[in-house]
């Protein structure tokens, strides 16, 4: 309980440290030099290994990312057997494609339809399905579309050009749990005699956020 | 009262700016190097996902505001640190030469790294109370967005869902719940539900009628409506 303090009444209270008593105030205050004094300190004390920073970084910058997720939807639009075990267990069907891990620990897909769109948000700080989407992009951590996803979907989604007909209604997942959702973006028309790897190059991050939709096969 | 991340339905924020699909992941070095010390000190095994969640929210507000994403990050790191005793306030502050610790056992190395980022941590629990609701049910939310046992504590239902009638849409299973988890009060694993609200059930001017939000929450935030 050392991160909690009890109260003369008795009562948990979880709110000494909402004081000026932080210790992060005891670091610079340039971002850039705050981390490295906390790098250095750590790597002193021998508690991480630079080496180790050097390989998470490489791992979220070259090899996990939404490339992942466009074969896994790519996947979906061209095999119907795996499309069922996505809707049965995506957890396991994503990670026997060979995407598990951190942050798409526990997976749901959501398929868009004519009748319905969906959208993925965390209000309440920026969960994100990292093995098959990387890390998320900044507007995604924004407080303007953590704040708003929710209340106007359809004005966020016009501002990144998106028009949903008044027939589709949207469906806005707020990740509040260890759930992970990858939007199931609507296969595009015209695309019936594509290749897998091919359909994968029309799938976008953003439609697999619910933000955008996948190319046409004419812009692609 | 809630916190300053509890911002769901919040007005005021302005547009999204969407950056392009092949904008860099990192675009400044710090960014790269901060989320890389925040995993590998995770690993140190001094606290658990909702632990650390907390620790951002307890940044002051106007801290949490004014810092971005990777400095709310780096500044919870450093006061998670502290916290749980692997560093001192005077090595942080420079006063003190580092000391020896005796975590470095627990230190991520290089070889470990790609088998703990493929492992993640599942919360999914064998176990705890049975399901009381079934897909289809109608439910009603809590009325204060709050934990119930530690006062300004970590919680996962946010205002802007709290008191509102939905119905169950799914069963995620029984998960570790954060109330207690954060607190290190235990995992005290739950049923876990995603739970659709009618937009018309959150706002007062909701977009279009057919629209709803869906939120996965857990069995104690929830009665039956």
């Amino acid at each position: 309980m050392s991160l909690d303090r009890t109260s003369a009444a008795g009562q948990i209270s979880a709110m000494p440290h909402d004081s000026h008593d932080h210790p992060h105030s005891l670091l610079p205050s340039d971002p850039a030099l705050r981390v490295k004094a906390l790098e250095t300190l750590l790597t002193q004390k021998g508690l991480i290994d630079p080496a180790a920073l050097d390989e998470i970084i490489d791992t979220y910058e070259n090899r996990v990312g939404p490339r992942n997720g466009a074969a896994v939807v790519a996947r979906a639009w061209s095999d119907p057997e795996f499309l069922d075990a996505l809707r049965h267990d995506a957890s396991t069907a994503i990670a026997e494609m060979g995407f598990p891990g951190r942050q798409g620990e526990h997976m749901v897909v959501v398929e868009n339809t004519p009748e319905t769109h969906n959208m993925v948000v965390c209000t309440l700080c920026s969960c994100y399905p990292w093995p098959v989407l990387g890390i998320p992009p900044g507007w995604y951590k924004s407080d303007a579309y953590r704040a708003r996803a929710v209340r106007e979907p359809r004005k966020v989604l016009s501002e990144f050009g998106v028009t949903l007909p008044e027939s589709q209604s949207v469906r806005v997942w707020d990740s509040t749990a260890e759930i992970r959702y990858l939007v199931l973006p609507m296969r595009p028309d015209g695309t019936e005699a594509m290749t897998e790897a091919d359909l994968a190059e029309l799938v976008t991050r953003d439609s697999m956020i619910g933000t955008g939709l996948p190319r046409t096969p004419e812009a692609a | 009262m809630t916190r300053i991340h509890d911002m769901g339905g919040r007005f005021g924020d302005g547009p999204v700016t969407p950056e392009a699909e092949d904008a860099p992941i990192f675009p400044q070095d710090w960014h790269a190097r901060a989320l890389a010390v925040t995993l590998a000190c995770g690993s140190l095994g001094q606290w658990n996902i909702d632990t650390s969640r907390h620790a951002r929210e307890k940044l002051s507000p106007q801290d949490y505001t004014r810092f971005s994403y990777y400095e709310k990050w780096i500044s919870a790191l450093a006061d998670l640190l502290v916290d749980t005793g692997a560093i001192t306030r005077e090595e942080l502050s420079g006063a003190t030469q580092p000391q020896d610790s005796d975590l470095t056992a627990k230190k991520l190395t290089l070889d470990r790294v790609a088998g703990v980022l493929a492992a993640g941590a599942p919360s999914l629990r064998e176990g705890g109370p049975s399901p009381c609701f079934s897909v289809g049910q109608k439910v009603r939310t809590r009325r204060q967005p709050e934990n119930t046992q530690i006062t300004g504590g970590h919680t996962r239902l946010p205002a802007y869902a709290a008191g509102a009638v939905g119905h169950v849409v799914m069963l995620h299973g029984t998960h570790v719940l954060p109330d207690s988890a954060a607190h290190r009060m235990g995992e005290a694993p739950e049923p876990l539900y995603a739970v659709a609200f009618p937009a018309s059930e959150l706002w007062a001017a909701p977009e279009h009628p057919g629209d709803e939000v869906i939120l996965d929450l857990w069995q104690s935030y929830l009665e039956p409506a």
